[in-house]
C-alpha cells in the first residue's frame, strides 16, 4: 500500500459525454483505508472510477492515483489498480480458475505465478470449489465473487468497486461485505466501494466521498461527518402524519420517513423537543413516541442531497 | 473467519515488462482456437493439398515421365496456383476463427476487464489480430514456404530455387497481404455485433456481394474494368502481379492494391472507434 496518506486525488475535473457534464468542477481527496463513494444513480459514481483508472479522459483537471498522473501513467495504475465493474462481465469460454489466471497474466504476472494465485484468490473468495466449472454457468453471487477475484488477483494496492452487492441475497451480500471488509482492514489494501446502500457502505468503509449530479457534495471520514450540528429525534405521531411533516418542514427541519413509521427529524442548534410537540398539536396531531437519536450515514446522505 | 481466508496473502513477486499482453491474448486464443474439433478438421483438410503438392514435387523430380507433363511439371505458376486453391479454407477459417474474437468479447462486456489493465487498445487489437493471422498463415504461408523448400530437397540440388528466388518475397507478400486484409476485416466486422453468427453472415456477404455485383457489372459492360469493386479479384489481381503473371483482370493492379489498403484502413478505423473500454449510451 502507497505511503501516501492519500490513494487518488480529483482536482477540479470535468468529464462530459456529448453535452451532458458527468462529473463538473469535482474536486475530491481519497485517504488510504476504505472509502466509500456514494451517490444515487446517474450521480457520476461509475465515471468517477473510470476516470481513477483512465479509461476516460477528462475533459478539464488533473487526476492522480497512487500518486501517479492519470493522464500519463495510466498502466503503470492500472498494473497497481483492481476494478470489479458494475455489470456481469467475464471472458467467455473460460472455467474460473483459466478466467482468473488469464486476467493475472494481462496484468503482467508471469503464467506460473498467475496460476497459483488464481487458486488462491479463489478460494479465498469462496469459490474453490467451483474453480473449475465455467464461469457462465455461475449463479449471480458467483459471478459478482468471481469479478472481485479477477480484480484482486495481482495484488493491487487499490481496489475499485463499483456496487459490489449488486443483485446478490441477504446472505450472499453479508459475505461479500465480509469479505470487502477483510481486505480492506487485514490485507493492507486501500479500498473505493462505490454504492447507494448506504447501510453497506457504513459497514466497510473509513471515509466517504457523497456525490450527486456529477458534483461531490460532502466528503470526510464518516465519524467526523456523523458528529451532530444539530439535534435529532425518532417521532411517531397519531394523526395527519402528512400535515406534521409538511408543518416541520415548514419550519426548516430536515424530516425523513423510515420503513416504519418512524420519522427522522433532523433539528438545527437551538431548536428543541417541545417545537415538535408544538407543531404536532397545531396540525392536531398527538407525538406517541419521542426519542432523541445520533445521525447516521443515511441522514447525513439526506443532508447533502437536500443541500445540493 | 473462514478458514479459507487464511489463504489470501500479499503477493511478493514481481511482474512481466508491461506491453506483453498482445502476447497474452494471443496465446490464450490459439489456446482456445487449436483444442477446437472444426480447427483441427479444417486444418487438416487445408493440408491435404500441400501433401499433394509434395507428392507432384517429388514425382517431378524423380520420375523423369512426369516432369515432361506440363500441368505437373514444377514451375512457378505452380505456387500461384496452390495458393489459389486455399482461399476458400482461409475464408472458411477467417470466419471461424475471427467471426466471434471480439463479438464474444462485447457480449460478455469483457471489453471492460482487458481495458482495466495495463492494456491497451492496440495490444488487445493485436492480440486478437496475431491469432487470425497465425491460423491463416498455418494454411497459406508455411505449407508454400515448405513446398519451395521441399523442392531443392527432392531434387539434390538448388537450380530451381535459385532461378526463381522471386518466389520467396512473392509468397510471403501474397500471404501477408491476403492474411492482414481478412484478418482486419472480420476483427472489424465482429467489433460491430455481439453475435458470431451475424458476423460471419456479414463477411460471407462482403466477400460474395461484392464479387456478385463484380460479375454483373462485367456483364453488363463486357469487360473486367469494375474487378476493383471484388474483394476476391483485387487479391487475385495482386496475386498475379506479384507472382510475375499477367493480370486476370483489365483493371490496374494499383487499384486493386489501393481497394485493399482501404478496406484495411477502414477495418483500422472502425476498431478504433469500437474498442473502448466504456460504452457511452446516448
Amino acid at each position: 500500500m502507497p505511503d501516501s496518506a492519500q490513494i487518488a486525488v480529483l482536482d477540479r475535473v470535468g468529464i462530459r459525454y456529448g453535452a451532458q457534464w458527468a462529473l463538473s468542477e469535482v474536486s475530491a481527496a481519497f485517504p488510504a483505508g476504505a472509502v466509500g463513494l456514494l451517490g444515487p444513480n446517474g450521480a457520476g459514481k461509475s465515471t468517477m472510477l473510470k476516470a481513477l483508472l483512465g479509461l476516460l479522459k477528462p475533459d478539464s483537471g488533473r487526476i492522480s492515483v497512487l500518486d501517479l498522473d492519470v493522464a500519463t501513467k495510466p498502466l503503470e495504475i492500472r498494473a497497481r489498480v483492481g476494478y470489479m465493474p458494475e455489470n456481469d462481465a467475464h471472458i467467455p469460454g473460460m472455467s474460473a480458475v483459466t478466467f482468473v489466471a488469464y486476467c493475472a497474466e494481462l496484468s503482467g504476472l508471469p503464467a506460473s505465478d498467475a496460476m497459483q494465485r488464481a487458486h488462491e484468490v479463489l478460494h479465498y473468495v469462496g469459490l474453490g470449489e467451483a474453480r473449475y466449472r465455467n464461469v457462465e454457468t455461475y449463479s449471480t453471487g458467483m459471478k459478482q465473487r468471481i469479478k472481485l477475484a479477477q480484480a484482486l488477483v495481482h495484488d493491487p494496492d487499490l481496489l475499485l468497486l463499483d456496487e459490489p452487492t449488486n443483485g446478490m441475497d441477504p446472505k450472499g451480500r453479508e459475505d461479500m461485505l465480509a469479505l470487502v471488509r477483510d481486505i480492506a482492514h487485514n490485507r493492507n489494501i486501500s479500498l473505493i466501494l462505490s454504492s447507494h446502500v448506504m447501510p453497506d457502505v457504513e459497514s466497510v468503509c473509513d471515509a466517504v466521498v457523497v456525490m450527486n449530479r456529477g458534483r461531490v457534495v460532502m466528503q470526510g471520514p464518516i465519524d467526523a461527518l456523523k458528529k451532530p450540528t444539530g439535534r435529532i429525534f425518532e417521532v411517531r405521531v397519531k394523526g395527519d402524519r402528512d400535515a406534521f411533516v409538511d408543518r416541520l418542514r415548514a419550519l426548516a427541519f430536515e424530516c425523513r420517513e423510515t420503513d416504519s413509521e418512524v420519522l427522522r427529524v433532523l433539528m438545527p442548534p437551538g431548536a428543541g423537543a417541545d417545537q415538535l410537540f408544538s407543531s404536532a398539536v397545531s396540525v392536531g396531531a398527538q407525538v406517541r413516541h419521542l426519542k432523541p437519536s445520533v445521525p447516521t450515514l443515511e441522514d447525513l446522505f439526506a443532508e447533502a442531497l437536500g443541500e445540493a | 473467519m473462514p478458514i479459507h481466508r487464511d489463504r489470501y496473502r500479499r503477493r511478493e513477486g514481481g511482474v512481466d515488462a508491461l506491453g506483453r499482453a498482445w502476447l497474452v491474448i494471443a496465446a490464450n486464443g490459439l489456446r482456445i482456437l487449436v483444442r477446437r474439433r472444426p480447427f483441427l478438421f479444417l486444418m487438416i483438410l487445408a493440408w491435404i493439398p500441400a501433401v499433394v503438392r509434395a507428392v507432384q514435387i517429388y514425382a517431378a523430380a524423380n520420375v523423369p515421365s512426369v516432369s515432361q507433363v506440363e500441368f505437373l511439371s514444377i514451375t512457378p505458376r505452380m505456387f500461384r496456383d496452390f495458393l489459389n486453391q486455399q482461399d476458400p479454407l482461409v475464408f472458411f477459417l477467417t470466419v471461424y476463427a475471427g467471426s466471434g474474437l471480439i463479438a464474444d468479447d462485447i457480449r460478455a462486456r469483457a471489453l471492460q476487464l482487458y481495458l482495466s489493465r495495463p492494456v491497451t487498445r492496440t495490444q488487445y487489437i493485436a492480440g486478437k489480430a496475431v491469432i487470425v493471422m497465425v491460423a491463416l498463415a498455418c494454411v497459406t504461408w508455411l505449407p508454400a514456404m515448405l513446398l519451395l523448400f521441399l523442392v531443392p530437397v527432392f531434387a539434390g540440388n538448388m537450380t530451381f530455387v535459385a532461378a526463381n528466388l522471386f518466389l520467396i518475397p512473392a509468397i510471403s507478400a501474397y500471404s501477408l497481404i491476403h492474411i492482414t486484409l481478412s484478418t482486419f476485416t472480420i476483427l472489424a466486422l465482429s467489433s460491430v455485433s455481439k453475435s458470431r453468427w451475424f458476423v460471419a453472415v456479414m463477411y460471407a456477404g462482403l466477400a460474395f456481394f461484392t464479387h456478385a455485383i463484380f460479375g454483373v457489372i462485367g456483364a453488363a459492360v463486357e469487360g473486367t474494368m469494375f474487378s476493383w469493386v471484388s474483394v476476391f479479384a483485387n487479391v487475385t489481381q495482386v496475386g498475379n502481379v506479384l507472382f510475375r503473371m499477367p493480370p486476370r483482370y483489365d483493371t490496374p493492379p494499383f487499384v486493386s492494391a489501393a481497394v485493399i489498403s482501404a478496406i484495411i484502413a477502414l477495418s483500422i478505423f472502425v476498431l478504433s472507434r469500437r474498442i473502448r473500454p466504456v460504452e457511452v449510451v446516448s
